[in-house]
């Protein structure tokens, strides 16, 4: 048994290509943890951060600063009524949600956190990712259809064909992008040694590592035709996640509510967990393609050599880059200390006051685990993917507290009328550009 | 005469007229009429609230000393003289009386309606003219078309039971052009059809099936007449003086709601 | 025309359509509705997205105001006024109290006047954000609820100071005003007005450019000015519409006619323009009161009213420019103490009956964008 768990951590690969399916497992389990947890955050720094540009608080109450409001949403979301409604559909129904959650999810298992560190590796990554997110449509159709009633069903509807336009310029932005990896060790901005044996590659570690040898990530490749198709591909991404400005099949103040309408409890915490999986599925997509994946900024620029002893051994720059998850959380846990010192000094808020110093201090704890070399090296590209999808995150809820709704034809015509044509455009240059130099 | 009543609130036998009693400024509930019995109080002055028959009889006999003195400096003048047998409510304060009103838009009215236009006056700055209800349409129509009078301010109507023609329809019109108001007014009997406006003004439209919900005035050539406030199966007309000012359509609340009325 | 109960709708049809012909749907925005601003029904009949017809069903919020009016004194019915337009009460309380003193032929003294422009003006401000916030956030903009609420916090704190009220004010009395300016009155308006008028910036930097926000509204809704003035409309629609009027200017009341302040225009009479049309008059309304602040002389604030008011047999018609459009009151007198009829002219009711004219032709989601845009307040709707 231990020789199986040995067996793997000396290979340079990731568990699905190793074949050992232990290791795949522990690494399935960490990244449904880790999006359970990215999603119960997302929906703590949505309440705070939409608040706080609406000049209000957000929740205060439920653990200091609302920190354990996702807690009690999910307890409150389970322990509600199962109301499922007179003459709907029952298997269809149950399904719905279901099929929604497992599409969102099951792309986790190409995404890459680390040059290994992804559950498998299959070379075709990006066209399995967006094959599977287009299925999560399936399951949107099903939940109108099945709820018996017009107003979900014209909303599925509207979702469903909001969704497919979108993904048209999504993979179109996304095959320049994969055009871009078939230019190692050409061109101009090419690294002239160490190209790949293969040239051009849909699997996902295989872009990023792409980004690396050319030494630029593809944002800025042919600038401005990577900055454009990443514009392209990140408003569609949001049209492909129902979120605002395009959240029109979900809006509250429209005449046709969304296609979870009828779900209640946890059908519809399905259909959340589902929609912010999406969301940081999608983001991570960007990230991947665009933004280098896991490789931090200035990644072949190392610094001079330093040495020191028992601690590090290498460039200093790397040194400076690797240090920061460490901050980052002393940061964090600076955060919860000034809050916890203005806390005001009443005895209601004792209890609040202390979790927030327990808080802070396990996060100041985290982050001197991760001054630990053995960790320290390892988690460097986790970090980075993780600060860059959270990036996206940010944006997603900015633009929701920034922007009014598109109304469902304008919608419509901004995905076929503008995206699309852009889109291809930007394809057919990448691919002049990337032939001619 | 106000001192006659005064009698009435206090034991006949021993007040001197000039004894100041605090009156009672309280609203009678559901009353209505023509001519109000309004309350008086003045806080210097013998006071003498109540207006009813009996207290007159009874204070008759305390005839007026001074008709003076209570028409003092805050009333108007209120007509004095020789107590009649059976004295009548105390009128109301006069005011301005309206001043006719000379424009050429009246005189050609008279012209072509001679008695048609029955009046038209200028009372406090605003004009109006009353006229006779069948050249009402003709008359909205010179308004509208010749006059310039092109936007349609309020269409309403003003109940008098006690006249032979109890509905008093008020049109509101104003002229961009000439930065003028005027209203056209024009009674009716009650069930009587009347012209609508909407072919002058589609404005009107709204605001005839609120004339037409509120006081029962039926509009003729009305596109949609409906009741616009009130639901479709209500019975009754609330503004009308008769109807009371708790009172319901019990049973349209016993059907529609399932409760007593008056709740 | 299908005659039903209260419940049913009068959409109107063809006189050779049966059921079988219609493809149309027929959608009910209930009178519970996050969009309509109070409780209005309306029962739209829909080709797909496209809207054919409409049918405003009202009275939800009917409260016999007109009724009571006949029962109260004239004094007594002064805060009954307020509850009608309620975000804008010190204006009905203003078009009232200027009715009953026509009817005396009495007029308030000039410093009453001026503390009168001056909470109607504020009032006005309030009225304006409460438009934009709702109507900002029917569009899907979020933040500018909370933008113009907070600014109107401000408001209403000053109207909380001088009588004791934040939205129902009853601030006026008949004759004049019963309150003294408080005192730093003036001063505290003042800070107001310097703060407030960097926040309508702020607004404008939230939707005025913003793309989605101008395709939202552009074109949407249009009326021209001679369906306005056919309609009856009234108001910021009338002007965004290109009619240049204001009661303000036109036949002015209360002394405004001793300031100096533009009438802002629009040009398409869509949407787009009636918003302009409203944050310009954020910006006059600010003028105004700063020129009033400035020059409040000193004097009585109310002028000789009998205590017991008995205006003499008559009748006047007296409008003001509320934030809605025109407010005109319509009040009868028959010598005694209580009004015999006080009609009240809603601007918003009529504005309403311009709804189906506007939505004609447009998207469902256009519907809610336009009642919005209208600037309806049931309460003076239904009265």
């Amino acid at each position: 048994m231990l020789e199986y768990l040995r067996s793997y951590m000396s290979q340079p690969v990731t568990p699905g290509e190793a074949g050992n399916f232990l290791w795949a497992t522990i690494y399935i389990l960490l990244v449904v943890a880790g999006v359970s947890l990215a999603v119960l955050f997302m929906n703590w720094a949505e309440r705070k951060a939409l608040a706080h540009m609406q000049i209000r608080l957000g929740p205060m109450r439920v653990g200091p600063h609302g920190l354990l409001q996702p807690i009690a949403d999910a307890v409150k979301l389970l322990t509600k009524e199962d109301i499922v409604p007179v003459g709907a559909d029952k298997l269809v129904f149950y399904l719905a949600p279901v099929l929604v959650v497992i599409t969102a999810w099951t792309v986790f298992l190409v995404v890459p956190f680390g040059p290994t560190y992804a559950v498998t590796d299959m070379n075709i990554g990006i066209l399995f990712m967006l094959g599977v997110s287009s299925l999560g449509v399936l399951g949107i159709v099903m939940a109108g259809w099945a709820s018996n009633s017009h107003y979900p069903l014209l909303g599925s509807l509207r979702s469903s064909a909001q969704m497919v336009s979108y993904e048209v310029a999504m993979g179109l932005a996304i095959v320049s992008a994969v055009m871009m990896t078939a230019l190692d060790g050409h061109g101009l901005y090419g690294v002239a040694a160490n190209h790949l044996e293969t040239s051009g590659t849909l699997s996902m570690i295989g872009i990023v590592n792409s980004q690396a040898e050319q030494g630029t990530w593809f944002i800025f490749k042919f600038f401005p035709l990577g900055l454009i198709a990443f514009v392209v591909f990140a408003i569609a991404m949001i049209a492909e996640t129902n979120r605002a400005p395009f959240d029109l099949p979900e809006a509250e103040s429209e005449l046709v509510a969304g296609f979870h309408t009828e779900y209640s409890g946890f059908r519809w915490s399905l259909f959340f967990l589902a929609e912010y999986s999406a969301m940081v599925a999608v983001s991570s997509i960007a990230v991947t393609l665009w933004l280098g994946g896991w490789l931090r900024p200035f990644a072949s620029v190392h610094g001079p050599q330093i040495t020191i002893p028992g601690y590090w051994q290498g460039g200093a720059l790397d040194f400076a880059f690797s240090l920061l998850p460490a901050l980052t959380f002393f940061l964090l846990a600076g955060f919860c200390f000034i809050g916890f010192v203005r806390m005001p000094k009443l005895p209601a808020l004792r209890l609040q006051t202390l979790g927030l110093g327990a808080f802070g201090a396990v996060l100041a704890l985290v982050a001197l685990f991760l001054l630990v070399p053995a960790v320290r090296d390892r988690v460097q590209p986790i970090y980075w993917f993780v600060v860059k999808v959270s990036v996206f995150m940010y944006l997603y809820i900015w633009y929701r507290g920034t922007f009014p709704r598109y109304r469902f034809d304008q919608l419509m015509k901004v995905g076929w009328k503008v995206l699309l044509p852009i889109a291809i455009g930007v394809l057919v240059a990448t691919a002049v550009l990337g032939v001619a130099l | 005469m106000p001192e006659e009543i005064k009698g009435s609130e206090q034991p006949a036998s021993s007040n001197a007229p000039e004894q100041p009693v605090k009156a009672d400024v309280q609203v009678a509930p559901g009353k209505s009429g023509d001519v109000a019995e309004g309350k008086k109080a003045e806080d210097v002055k013998p006071a003498a609230p109540a207006v009813k028959p009996t207290a007159d009889t009874v204070a008759k006999p305390s005839a007026p000393a001074a008709p003076g003195g209570p028409a003092a400096a805050q009333q108007p003048a209120k007509p004095t003289g020789p107590a009649p047998a059976k004295p009548a409510a105390p009128k109301p304060p006069e005011g301005p009386k309206p001043q006719p009103w000379d424009a050429p838009v009246v005189a050609r009215l008279k012209a072509m309606y001679g008695s048609g236009l029955k009046e038209a006056s200028t009372y406090a700055g605003q004009n109006y003219v009353v006229v006779d209800k069948t050249i009402l349409s003709e008359v909205l129509r010179i308004f509208r078309e010749d006059e310039q009078f092109d936007f349609c301010v309020d269409v309403t109507a003003v109940h008098y039971p006690k006249r032979e023609e109890q509905f008093e329809l008020v049109y509101i019109l104003y002229s961009f052009a000439r930065n003028e108001r005027v209203r056209v007014k024009a009674s009716f009997k009650d069930g009587e059809a009347v012209p609508s406006a909407v072919p002058f003004w589609p404005t009107a439209n709204w605001l005839e099936r609120e004339a037409f919900d509120m006081f029962g005035m039926k509009f003729e050539g009305h596109p949609d007449l409906r009741r616009i406030l009130l639901p479709e199966d209500w019975t009754g007309h609330p503004l009308r003086k008769d109807y009371g000012i708790l009172q319901q359509d019990t049973e349209w609340v016993k059907v529609h709601l399932g409760i007593e009325s008056g709740q | 025309m299908t005659k039903g109960n209260a419940y049913t709708y009068h959409i109107e049809r063809k006189a050779d359509e049966t059921f079988l012909d219609s493809t149309e749907l027929i959608l009910n925005m209930g009178p519970q509705h996050p969009s309509t601003h109070g409780v209005l029904r309306v029962v739209l009949k829909l080709d797909g997205e496209k809207v054919l017809g409409t049918d405003c069903v009202i009275g939800y919020l009917h409260r016999g105001v007109e009724k009571i009016a006949e029962n109260r004194t004239y004094a007594m019915f002064n805060p009954y006024v307020d509850r009608m337009d309620y975000t804008a009460a010190v204006s009905n309380g203003l078009g009232y109290c200027l009715a009953v003193e026509k009817l005396l032929n009495v007029e308030a003294p000039p410093r009453a006047q001026f503390i009168r422009v001056i909470l109607t003006e504020l009032n006005r401000l309030a009225s304006h954000q409460v438009w934009l916030g709702t109507h900002a956030l029917d569009i899907g903009a979020l933040t500018p609820l909370f933008y113009a609420f907070r600014d109107r916090e401000e408001i209403l704190k000053i109207f909380e100071k001088y009588c004791g009220a934040r939205l129902t004010t009853h601030a006026f009395r008949i004759g004049g005003c019963i309150y003294e300016a408080y005192e730093g009155f003036e001063k505290e308006v003042t800070d107001f007005c310097n703060k407030f008028e960097p926040k309508i910036d702020e607004y404008e930097e939230l939707l005025t450019t913003n793309r989605i926000w101008v395709e939202r509204t552009k074109g949407v809704g249009i009326l021209s000015g001679q369906e306005c003035i056919e309609l009856g409309v009234t108001g910021p629609v009338l002007r965004a519409s290109g009619v240049k009027w204001d009661l303000r200017k036109a036949q002015p009341y209360s002394g405004y006619d001793k300031f100096d302040f533009d009438i802002p225009v629009g040009a398409n009479g869509d949407t787009y323009d009636r918003y302009l049309v409203r944050i310009a008059e954020l910006r006059q309304s600010v003028r105004i009161i700063r020129q009033a602040v400035a020059g409040i002389p000193e004097g009585p604030i109310m002028a000789k009213v009998p205590k017991v008011i008995k205006p003499p047999a008559g009748e006047v018609y007296v409008s003001i420019e509320a934030p809605k459009g025109e407010l005109g009151y319509f009040i009868v007198s028959d010598g005694s103490t209580q009004p015999y009829r006080v009609r009240v002219r809603p601007p918003s009711f009529v504005n309403l009956q311009a709804l189906d004219k506007m939505v004609r032709g447009q998207l469902v989601a256009d519907v809610v964008a336009v009642i919005g845009t209208l600037d309806i307040v049931l309460g003076e709707v239904d009265r």
